[in-house]
């Protein structure tokens, strides 16, 4: 079946013919037959913004029907198909005392997809990455045999964060948290500008094992950079509320077709000033697990509110000592009156070993920017260029507009990557649009 | 690959000299395209931009090589995301009376040969799932003249053929687009003077790479003649052949 996919941000389609493993051995064949053609990628939930999981003319492989799992009831791990979604383990897992290692902003993202972009979350700066909790996984290459590789092993570093280029993740199994409650207890304070909210998180974070900023792109001058943070743990049972069930809730839906336009600089501004006036000067707050982690997901589709254009998102890291260059990058965009509805800041710790990993130890932000304002390819590139400059780099997994020459510098590790990928797939069958753009 | 915001990374220039085409690979090179093939007769120098550049041999005329230039432009720069059919001639109308195989030699590079690059560029398209065929057509196809009709009337086969591999292609994820510019002023045009509305070749360029940003599937140059040219394809004839030129 040839279908036009995208990324979340909407851009950029590409037609491919869609297929859908029942089994392993179903994915084997598939990936067997593949060979000579324009190539196959795996796709998970399509969470990633950009054109990772898309392969134009070629094979994608939707995994989502590989969604079988275990746990071991003594040690926590969970082996897991790669198409499993993180919402349904913690379903499941959150009332049994168990949380996902990792969790990003949305939990509508697969197990496979969460190891290939070796995805963060708030608590990175305490528990690395995803990758960093993947004790093995089975792969299937691209001559479709299954292989079995550990932390250890060169060709598991390339296929974390390796965005789908080594091949297939068949399994995982990784370890998980334990909880007593499925609730939050979160910190929330507000920070006057960027110097503070910088301050405030180096001093803080140790703290709490989740910790993320909000910051008001629009705020200018000496409230340039102003924060609402949040910082949380899982809240211990004996702090008297017990709350075993995971409850997400029903969510909203987006209409499905919203005009351009509708996030402008006004709006946007508005609903900045709202958001930052409402949050308390400084509070404590009990909070369910989707909300805390996920308060995008209560409106499902939400990605369609910016456009029929879509929207990219920019994410990068820079290293501890780069604090001028996100400075920086904050001013010229405040200035350049840059509209992003979500903008993240989030300190990262050690990285998982990931050849191609995007976390590292240092500062990342994280913005969401409507296609059409004018200039922004321009702006974007030059920040490119900032960040590799100081040793920092742009996330692929978000990624959709990034120019192949920047890759070597932000990437160290790439030929090493290459090499093995070049090893393990010598006619380079595993292949995606991103793969293209960036000439991985 | 295309990215998000509508930058592309490969260019295939067919017809390597034409002064419009270089423009656009001018333009694309300064947004970021980062390999370009240049397709054209005898030695070329790529112009000195900061690309990786190949010139490959080019003859509108030889259709049955047609195929071994795409070929070969993939294998060099892997899939292309723009591939513009921009060479083309124009002789006088009184040197084809006098001539008139001359006529159907130029014909045959102003339109037959664009039906050939265009099918072959169709083919590649197709199979990447993605791409754009700039094809150069003309307001001299919009509505013919008497004063240039061999032209005229290849530029109006062109254009034809451009809509129908256009509507061809709908769906495949490949596409066309279709630039039509009025009086260029440039060497093609050397000695003639600029009608009304008329274009340099800078200007085609960016229009064409604002259109091709935007997914258009034709562009008039400047955007008046779309308007204009609606107009003018509804005059009856015998006003028509009173016009000034
Ligand atoms: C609202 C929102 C918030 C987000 N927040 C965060 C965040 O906080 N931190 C973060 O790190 N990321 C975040 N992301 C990005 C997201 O976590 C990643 O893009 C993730 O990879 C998406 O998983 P997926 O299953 O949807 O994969 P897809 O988007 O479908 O695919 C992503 C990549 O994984 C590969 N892949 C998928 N399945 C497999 C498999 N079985 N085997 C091999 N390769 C596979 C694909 O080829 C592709 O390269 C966020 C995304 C959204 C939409």
């Amino acid at each position: 079946m040839t279908t036009f996919l995208t990324g979340w941000g909407r851009t950029a389609p590409t037609p491919a013919t869609l297929a859908r493993p029942r089994s392993v051995e179903h994915l084997s064949e598939l990936v067997a037959a593949a060979a000579g053609g324009r190539g196959v990628v795996a796709r998970g939930l399509g969470r990633s913004y950009g054109d990772a999981a898309q392969n134009a003319g070629g094979l994608v492989l939707d995994c989502t029907g590989l969604d079988t799992w275990t746990q071991d009831e003594a040690s926590g791990l969970v082996t897991a198909s790669g198409g499993v979604s993180l919402h349904d383990l913690m379903t499941a897992l959150v009332p049994r005392g168990w949380f996902v290692p990792v969790s990003p902003g949305t939990r509508h993202v697969t197990v496979g997809g969460a190891i290939a972009a070796d995805v963060h979350g708030k608590n990175h700066h305490r528990d690395s990455s995803f990758g960093a909790h993947v004790r093995s996984l089975t792969l299937v290459t691209a001559d479709g045999t299954v292989r079995t590789l550990h932390p250890g092993d060169p060709l598991f570093r390339a296929t974390v964060g390796g965005m789908g280029l080594t091949g297939v993740i068949a399994e995982a199994t990784f370890a998980c948290v334990p909880v007593e409650t499925a609730l939050m207890r979160v910190d929330v304070q507000r920070t006057a500008d960027l110097d503070e909210t910088l301050a405030t998180m180096e001093a803080t974070d140790d703290r709490y094992r989740y910790t993320v900023a909000w910051i008001d792109l629009l705020a200018q001058g000496s409230r340039m950079g102003r924060s609402v943070l949040t910082r949380g743990d899982h809240l211990p049972r004996d702090d008297g509320k017990e709350s075993p069930a995971f409850a997400p809730g029903a969510s909203l839906r987006a209409p499905a077709w919203v005009p351009g336009g509708l996030l402008n600089r006004v709006s946007v501004r508005a609903f900045n000033e709202v958001w930052y006036r409402k949050a308390p000067r400084r509070k404590t707050i009990v909070q369910g697990i989707a909300p805390f982690f996920h308060p995008l997901d209560f409106v499902e589709g939400w990605n369609r509110v910016y456009g029929p254009r879509g929207f990219v998102q920019y994410q990068f890291v820079v290293p501890f000592g780069a604090e001028d260059t996100l400075r920086d990058i904050v001013g010229s965009l405040s200035a350049h009156g840059t509209v992003s509805f979500l903008t993240v800041l989030k300190r990262f710790g050690p990285g998982s070993g990931g050849l191609l990993s995007f976390p590292m130890p240092g500062w990342t932000l994280a913005l969401d920017i409507p296609v059409g304002q004018r200039g922004l390819d321009g702006l974007l590139r030059g920040f490119d260029r900032r960040v590799a400059d100081v040793g920092g780099r742009v996330y692929l997994a978000k990624d959709s507009r990034l120019r192949a020459d920047m890759m070597a510098a932000m990437y160290p590790e790439l030929e090493r990557w290459r090499r093995i990928k070049d090893e393990a797939d010598p006619a380079g069958l595993f292949r995606s649009d991103l793969a293209r753009r960036l000439r991985l | 690959m295309k990215n998000a915001l509508g930058a592309v990374d490969t260019v295939l220039l067919l017809g390597g000299r034409s002064e419009i085409g270089l423009e656009i690979v001018k333009l694309l090179v300064g947004l970021g395209a980062s390999r370009v093939v240049l397709a054209a007769r005898g030695d070329l120098a790529p112009p000195a931009l900061s690309a990786e550049f190949h010139v490959l041999p080019f003859d509108a005329l030889d259709v049955n090589g047609h195929g071994a230039v795409f070929d070969k432009a993939v294998e060099l720069v892997g899939d292309l995301d723009v591939v513009i059919s921009g060479f083309g001639v124009l002789g006088s109308q009184a040197d084809y009376d006098a001539d008139p195989a001359a006529a159907a030699r130029d014909v045959a590079v102003n339109y037959g040969a664009h039906v050939s690059v265009g099918l072959h560029a169709a083919r590649v398209l197709r199979e990447q799932g993605h791409g754009t065929l700039v094809m150069l057509s003309s307001v001299a196809g919009a509505r013919v003249r008497k004063s240039n009709f061999v032209y005229g009337s290849a530029k109006a086969g062109l254009d034809g053929f451009a809509q129908g591999l256009g509507d061809a292609l709908h769906g495949s994820g490949a596409r066309v687009l279709i630039v039509r510019p009025g009086f260029v002023i440039g060497r093609m045009t050397k000695g003639l003077t600029p009608a009304p509305l008329s274009s340099t070749p800078r200007q085609v360029a960016s229009a064409t790479v604002r259109a091709l940003r935007e997914g258009a599937s034709s562009v008039w140059v400047p955007r008046a003649l779309g308007p204009i040219f609606a107009v003018m394809r509804l005059l009856p004839r015998a006003l028509w052949r009173r016009m000034p030129r």
